[in-house]
């Protein structure tokens, strides 16, 4: 699924129609360079997840994680861009977070091969006109929830 | 008073010993002592068990080094929050184990906070002052009132400073971390009056109230300007836009700390009124200039600690169980680690990892 967007709006609006069909033991991995506007995603998605519109959803480079509570669950948002090996993953609570959280990963390529086979990916883009492509794929197994 | 001070909540591995005569006997961060044999050149890394390979070592050193025993201390200090739960264990069970060992009063101290003191460690302050922490992961205006009192008056809605002139500089290819190099690259700027209208950059939230800050905005801007560089880019190119993105920085800076200096101005009557630039990135030369020109237009003092005590440390958690101990608030051995502990609780609702 390709999703154009031309200003934040639009990549916030994405996330909210996103937000409303995730569930407990869901991962979603943003892949995209910096100011791709994967940062601008995750806090919309989270401040819908939270119902609180004045969330205050900081960058999680620093801090590699943020947690908030959600009525589906917790919401796990991780920013792996410091990390060195991807076993560093479990020194951030990972087990903990796929078991029952809600788990939004920027930088999960820097997950090797542990990023996990079953979780929504998305893609963001820089387009010529300064707008954002994203890019959604959806796993198999949770095509019924996602397309309907 | 001798207090040893253990830090392990961010990168940083660190161990201090101060004394509240306010000399620090002993400060030692991993990092900056990687030429240290016994440490065999270790480079930080956010892993739990980087801390817990060195600690012991480290804290042997900086009390040999201050040339106190622990019989000779009054407490011992370590940071208990906020930050990675895996690091912060670590301090926070060796302090504890120490302390509980030489039977020395433990002081379960907030990373923040110790920031927050760190000018009346290095230029003995009073109550109250004005502080804006700006460092990779903060970026605060707080106004502090007391140990243990601040009000938090503006905070970053997305990136933290630091993680914004690294990011920007990683955009512009320079090597990390990108805050240094940054400021090397915009020194280098031969036209610097026309820096800003070749690499306009927007000024995000300028103008506003209060005091929050705004940044990913700027970043991306960056980003769009390196997108129509020539390739390869031209060195004069880069220089332009460092030296345009840092006169924006330190222009958004000055700007949404002027509303917090005036706001400061009108509550506190104090005889010397002080703004305190801390954390890493207030050692940027053109942040301290436009914050030193602000202080000047309102009649307040400007204060910047010294570099090894604005970043991370030990001496500043070993401060602050000073300050602390003195007051007679120091913690019971079953003080927790808390990922999340914000330095004034009403004005962050629901974050959990500050």
């Amino acid at each position: 699924m390709r999703i154009d967007t031309h200003r934040e709006s639009d990549t916030e609006n994405a996330a909210r129609a996103l937000a409303g069909r995730l569930r407990a033991g869901d991962i979603l991995l943003l892949s995209g360079d910096l100011g791709a506007g994967k940062t601008v995603f995750a806090r919309a998605l989270i401040r819908v997840m939270t119902g609180d519109d004045n969330m205050d959803v900081p960058s999680p480079t620093f801090t590699l994680l943020q947690t908030y509570d959600a009525p589906e669950g917790t919401l796990w948002h991780f920013d792996l861009y410091r990390i060195k090996s991807p076993e560093e993953i479990y020194e951030l609570g990972w087990e903990e977070a796929i078991t029952d959280g809600i788990v939004i990963v920027e930088w999960p390529e820097k997950m090797g091969s542990l990023a996990p086979r079953d979780a929504v990916r998305i893609e963001f883009r820089t387009s010529p006109e300064a707008g954002r492509i994203l890019t959604v794929t959806i796993p198999e197994k949770l095509k019924d929830r996602f397309s309907s | 008073m001798i207090v040893l001070g253990i830090e392990t909540s961010c990168d940083e591995t660190a161990a201090a010993v101060v004394n509240d005569r306010r000399e620090i006997l002993s400060n030692l961060v991993l990092s900056q002592i990687k030429e240290h044999a016994a440490f065999g050149g270790v480079v930080p890394e956010i892993a739990a068990r980087a801390h817990l390979d060195h600690l012991d070592t480290l804290i042997k050193a900086a009390m040999s080094d201050a040339g106190v025993k622990f019989a000779q201390i009054d407490g011992v200090a370590a940071t208990c929050g906020p930050g990675l739960i895996g690091g912060v264990m670590v301090g926070m069970m060796a302090g504890k184990a120490i302390a509980a060992a030489a039977g020395k009063p433990f002081i379960a101290v907030n990373h923040l906070e110790a920031h927050a003191l760190t000018p009346r460690l290095s230029d003995n302050i009073e109550f109250p002052y004005l502080l804006l922490l700006i460092s990779g992961g903060h970026t605060q205006i707080l106004a502090a009132e007391d140990v243990g009192v601040y009000k938090l008056w503006g905070t970053t809605q997305d990136d933290a400073l630091g993680e914004c002139f690294d990011k920007s500089a990683k955009l512009m290819g320079l090597p990390y971390p990108g805050g240094p190099e940054l400021e090397k690259m915009a020194a280098q700027c031969a036209d610097p009056g026309a820096a800003h209208e070749r690499f306009p950059l927007p000024q995000p939230m300028k103008g506003r109230q209060g005091c929050d800050f705004s940044f990913s905005g700027l970043k991306t801007a960056v980003r769009a300007h390196v997108e129509r560089f020539p390739n390869p880019a031209p060195k004069a190119d880069i220089a332009a836009l460092a030296r345009s993105f840092q006169d924006t920085a330190a222009e958004i800076v000055s700007d949404r700390c002027e509303g917090a200096v005036k706001k400061f101005l009108s509550a506190y009557k104090t005889a010397a009124p002080t703004l305190v630039a801390a954390g890493g990135v207030a050692a940027n030369k053109a942040l301290r200039a436009a914050l030193q020109d602000l202080c000047g237009r309102h009649g307040m003092s400007f204060i910047a600690p010294p570099g090894a005590l604005c970043s991370d440390n030990g001496a500043m958690i070993a401060w602050t169980g000073i300050e602390k101990l003195s007051r007679g608030l120091n913690d019971e051995l079953d003080v927790k680690a808390r990922p999340r502990w914000p330095l004034d609780p009403e004005s962050q609702k629901n974050r959990k990892t500050a």
